[in-house]
């Protein structure tokens, strides 16, 4: 088992054909993903990559029983991908699209609530289930097929966590960037309960940075609904009030938001939080490494 | 994108929120007197256009009753510099003063929407308790904090600023205007892309006419593809450094310490800079070097490190995903070259081919120091500033 994608997932890639689209998706294909069908307005009826490719979302779906899509569409026009995917019946969206304006984001919000449907991102490096299928923009080669979950805000502050879980032979189930902008589709109390009700995930590495409470609420839900030890590192420590850090999501606005802030959550509950981003590999496997290594 | 107040008020009179009659902006006391004039009678106020709250405390707002004030006001407040708790210590130069007829002020009423991140939605916030720092208020009495939630694309509805204004003890007679004035500012946010539009004080007459004596407004970054007008406008935001590297595609932020850091990922350069903090030491900046990692672009991140007098040494830590990591190996020396460097060089590289990237560095014949693990990187840059 393992969350969101598996190797029976059959990955439809919106904005297939475009440099980034191109280039990943080439990518994912060597990783070994299922990449059945591509989406490029005005290109259906082509292929690319060997693969065909739709006018539409849904007559991807019609034709290949494609159950997952991978978005690279620019930002402009992301938020409309998102809602076409969704209306054509995908159940897990991978939007990887940086840029997007948030009051895009939250007309998409709106336009999903009610349906059966789970959106990643935007502006995260995807999602992999290592050794099954690879949605996204990571370095395949640093992960591991495991048993800890990663959830994360940042695309390479996760491969750094990984890669020193991996490096202590210590494998992944599922490794989830739920992205760096204000509004995301999936917040970390999403992803924890499906790494909570996952049986092959046994431990979670939790990777939060400042601005915005989602990691106050992960705390609140730790506390609440999981028994699975979560393993936390939040960077932005020395990040100055009132700058964007990167991420739109980023920023500590008028005292909220305070790496101090989360730390203090996650600890309250009991999450193990590491306070050198060099110490996660080791403090995972200094307290579940022989449970965990395989 | 932040406006400066007399730019949001321009944009609030074009959505007719009542604002003060306005003299416009002078750069030089000698405009003071045509400012006057434009003004209407007095008293007048003298309003510093920085960005940055807390400015009033700091001697950028001046109440003038006579000309001869007015004038002496200007000469002090044009070029002055002002520091507040918003500007972590530096002072902002004021070359902007707004020159407005001054309002007689019955009652003081915060009120703004932003984005709730939390709810996903646009969200009124409104407090009878007008000219404080919502912050505050938000700590000291959070009972006193008004809130509607809005719909992304309708924005406000009529009853939900009845209820506000209700609650505000607006006076029947102005429940009317205050409909109008929330509608107006829910719309300036919805249709500017706004993150935060807010008016504070929002203020009731003396004859009980509502008016925005105040104005702040702060446009997505990401919608500015939107807004072709604002996006031509010049950033008064950014450093001369933080500017160039915008120019080049480089997200970098000026920051007090010695140690330069460039770092590909945004969230991997925060954790970077706590990591030389731990160590002992003080980042210079936040760069994220985007991620590729080419010759180019590190070669153009190097410049832009060193445009900062204060920097010592320089950290890189590169996670090499994608691309190789004797590729960005050699595409550092190759940066190397060009700048010729003056300050130590720390290169930490990790991912796909870490040794040959590391081999490539030893054999250069470069002096750079090569870490083993981002913690190994930091003590020797703290090391390296410290001898």
């Amino acid at each position: 088992m393992s969350i969101l994608l598996n190797k029976d997932s059959r990955l439809v890639v919106q904005g297939f054909t475009g440099e980034a689209g191109t280039f990943h998706s080439k990518q994912c294909i060597e990783y070994g993903s299922r990449v059945v069908a591509g989406v490029t307005p005005g290109k259906g009826g082509t292929r690319h990559l060997g693969v065909p490719v739709f006018n539409t979302v849904a007559d991807a779906v019609r034709a290949t029983g494609a159950n997952a899509s991978l978005i690279f569409v620019p930002p402009p026009y992301a938020g409309d991908s998102v809602l076409e995917a969704a209306d054509a019946g995908i159940p897990v969206v991978v939007c990887i699209t940086e840029g997007i304006p948030a009051l895009d984001m939250a007309r998409v919000k709106r336009g999903l609530a009610g349906k059966p449907v789970r959106l990643v991102g935007p502006n995260c490096p995807g999602v992999i289930t290592p050794g099954q299928c690879k949605a996204g923009i990571m370095p395949g080669y640093i992960h591991k097929p495991g048993h800890v979950g990663v959830v994360s805000r940042s695309g390479t502050l996760t491969y750094e966590a990984v890669w020193q879980l991996t490096q202590r032979d210590m494998g992944q189930s599922t490794v989830v960037g739920i992205g760096g902008d204000p509004i995301a589709g999936s917040s970390f109390v999403d992803i924890l309960k499906l790494f909570q009700a996952d049986t092959e995930t046994k431990a979670v590495v939790l990777i939060g940075e400042i601005g915005g409470s989602a990691e106050e609420e992960a705390a609140d839900f730790y506390k609440r609904e999981m028994n699975k030890p979560v393993f936390a590192f939040v960077a932005g420590r020395t990040a100055p009030p009132g700058r964007r850090m990167g991420h739109a999501g980023a920023i500590i606005e008028g005292g909220s938001g305070t790496h101090a802030s989360k730390v203090s959550a996650l600890e309250s509950v009991g999450v193990h939080v590491v306070e050198n981003l060099s110490g996660i590999g080791s403090a995972v496997a200094a307290n579940l490494g022989s449970a965990l290594a395989r | 994108m932040k406006l400066l107040e007399y730019e949001a008020k321009e944009i609030f009179a074009k959505y007719g929120i009542p604002v003060p009659r306005t003299g416009g902006v002078i750069t030089k006391p000698a405009q003071i007197k045509a400012a006057l004039k434009k003004a209407g009678k007095g008293p007048w106020v003298l309003k510093a256009q920085v960005l940055a709250g807390g400015r009033g405390k700091a001697g950028g707002v001046k109440l003038v009753n006579t000309r001869a004030e007015a004038l002496a006001a200007a000469k002090a407040m044009v070029g002055m510099k002002i520091a507040t708790h918003q500007t972590q210590g530096a002072g902002l130069t004021v070359r902007e003063v707004l020159v407005d007829q001054a309002a007689p002020i019955a009652r003081e009423i915060y009120i703004s929407v932003a984005l709730d991140r939390k709810s996903e939605c646009p969200v009124m916030i409104a407090s009878a308790e007008g000219g404080m720092q919502i912050e505050e208020l938000a700590l000291s009495k959070p009972e006193a904090i008004l809130k509607e939630k809005l719909c992304a694309l309708r924005g406000i509805e009529p009853f939900q600023a009845r209820r506000l204004a209700f609650k505000l003890g607006i006076p029947p007679s102005e429940l009317g205007s205050f409909v109008r004035f929330a509608t107006a500012l829910s719309r300036t946010f919805l249709e500017l892309d706004a993150s935060l539009v807010e008016v504070n004080p929002l203020i009731l007459t003396a004859e009980g006419k509502l008016m925005a004596l105040d104005g702040k407004i702060v446009v997505d970054d990401n919608a500015l593809f939107r807004h072709a007008a604002l996006a031509e406008r010049p950033d008064v935001e950014s450093s001369a450094i933080e500017l160039a590297a915008k120019k080049v595609g480089i997200n970098y932020i000026g920051l007090d310490g010695d140690i330069g850091c460039m770092v590909n990922g945004a969230g991997l350069a925060m954790a970077t800079m706590d990591t030389v903090a731990l160590a002992g030491g003080m980042p210079a900046n936040f760069l994220d070097v985007g991620g590729g990692a080419t010759a180019d672009q590190v070669t153009a991140a190097f410049k832009i490190i060193l445009k900062d007098p204060k920097v010592k040494a320089v950290l890189i830590n590169i996670f090499g995903g994608i691309m190789k990591c004797d590729v960005i190996a050699q595409g550092v020396l190759e940066a190397v070259k060009k700048v010729k460097l003056e300050v130590p060089l720390i290169v930490r590289l990790e991912g796909t081919n870490v040794e040959v990237g590391r081999d490539l560095l030893r054999r250069s014949g470069l002096k750079l120091t090569s870490a083993e693990s981002l913690w190994d990187a930091a003590q020797k840059a703290v090391a390296a500033v410290k001898r």
